[in-house]
């Protein structure tokens, strides 16, 4: 199996590389698109701001290649959000995968939102083997709001989507490569889709 | 809902963790991985490493540590001590750290935490903050408390706030190593004037402690050294004595 993560310049990517290996899997690293289209699984990480690393992927072109993937994609945090229409953070448009727009928690809550939250009504197969209340690591600013979508919901001021699935394509807002031994079970299920 | 964090630190120095640690079944308990690995097996909800090297070429050995600790462990670690600049910075997240911090480069070159906000985001900046009162008023200090500044603690957080910071790790000198409980009081009026989430350290002896700054000091975050490396106290019985006290918790 051909695994790669999407390294475009932003993001604690090592931590997720680790966690693979972990698994058993070395992905390889790399922004070539073609190498990205091989692959049978993609993960598109990302921390930091949303422009920064949309201006990022327009000018490698990624833009155009991601959408077009038609084997299971993993978006991370930041990597979930740019898959959505636009983000609050920067006014930057995003992939448009999904057609929701990410916005920032309101002000009844610290921002960023840092540490361990749960996770509930949980679906589909990603989240195979993981239990209701489940706790993952989050650290954040900007959310997408719960939709048609959602595949997790948690709570932080407000319930928003945790995780996202459509077609192909799978977005969790928190970090599985730090989520101790739910977050390895979560990239497991991942790898075996 | 959101737990609240409990974190070991590890005060590192050429490579190896540096307070006497009594862990007999540890094969070496000077290698920080080792710790490290224990600590995220034994419940810990993230790790801070503190390098108090002062040589530069002990900095090459932190990055090389940085990386065998991101290989290890699956929660999240922060790195802090003598970084400088946003190259130093770059090289720690590089090789696996989720978050950094900085302390006296900060007072010296705030501009230094806007830059890194901009380049690596808010989410892995943690400004670390020591203070004590002089004359009633909470002063910041630098060099583990050694030398006053003329800055007041609450303007200087909100202040590092506005600047990018994504969290602040506030030690009370007083309250460092009394083992006499958290600055409950300074705490909770530091959480009230800023936004962002607060990590409680110094002072931490027994788990009523830890109730304590969660409850009456409102942190979000409770760092402790000593007390887990002498496994006075336990993580796990901390956090179901915690959770038993209504208080959020990952167990």
């Amino acid at each position: 199996m051909k695994v790669v993560i999407i390294d475009y310049g932003t993001g604690n990517i090592q931590s997720l590389q680790f966690a693979l290996k972990r698994l058993g899997v070395e992905a390889v690293l790399t922004t070539e698109a073609n190498e990205i289209r091989k692959a049978d699984k993609v993960f598109f990480p990302g921390v930091g701001a949303a422009g920064s690393a949309m201006d990022k992927l327009r000018l490698s072109g990624l833009d155009k290649v991601i959408p077009a993937l038609t084997q299971p994609v993993l978006g991370i945090c930041l990597g979930m959000q740019l898959l959505c229409a636009a983000s609050e953070e920067g006014n930057t448009t995003g992939l448009g995968i999904f057609s929701e727009n990410v916005i920032r928690f309101p002000s009844t809550v610290k921002v960023p939102q840092m540490g361990w939250n749960t996770l509930h009504r949980l679906k589909g197969r990603l989240f195979q083997g993981i239990p209701e209340n489940e706790f993952m690591y989050l650290v954040h600013s900007y959310y997408v709001p719960h939709c048609e979508s959602a595949t997790a919901l948690t709570q932080y001021g407000v319930e928003y989507a945790a995780a996202i699935k459509k077609n192909n394509f799978y977005g969790v807002q928190f970090h599985p490569e730090k989520s101790a031994k739910a977050g390895a079970q979560l990239l497991d299920n991942f790898l075996r889709l | 809902m959101l737990t609240k964090r409990i974190i070991p630190c590890l005060d590192i120095k050429n490579g190896r963790t540096v307070k006497g640690i009594n862990f007999v079944n540890l094969r070496d308990a000077g290698d920080p991985v080792e710790l490290a690995t224990l600590y995220s097996e034994s419940g810990a909800d993230e790790l801070v490493f503190l390098d108090i090297s002062a040589t530069e070429e002990a900095r090459k050995t932190l990055a090389a540590l940085v990386l065998r600790i991101a290989e290890a462990i699956n929660i999240p670690f922060t790195v802090g001590g003598g970084i400088t600049s946003v190259e130093d910075v770059r090289l720690l997240l590089r090789n696996g750290a989720d978050k950094i911090a900085v302390n006296s480069s900060a007072v010296k070159n705030p501009k230094l935490v806007s830059e890194l906000a901009g380049v690596y985001g808010s989410q892995c900046i943690t400004v670390a903050i020591d203070a004590k009162r002089v004359n009633g008023q909470w002063k910041v200090h630098l060099v583990g408390g050694k030398v006053a500044t003329e800055l007041d603690l609450f303007e200087w957080a909100k202040n590092v706030e506005e600047l990018g910071a994504g969290e602040i790790l506030f030690t009370s000198m007083e309250h460092d190593g009394t083992k006499n409980g958290f600055a409950n009081e300074v705490l909770a009026a530091l959480s009230n004037s800023v936004h962002i989430p607060i990590i409680a350290s110094g002072g931490a002896g027994n788990i009523h402690h830890f109730r304590d700054t969660f409850l009456l000091g409102k942190a979000d975050a409770a760092l402790a050294a000593s007390v887990f490396h002498f496994k006075e106290i336990e993580i796990m019985a901390l956090k179901e004595a915690l959770r038993d006290a209504g208080i959020p918790m990952r167990l």
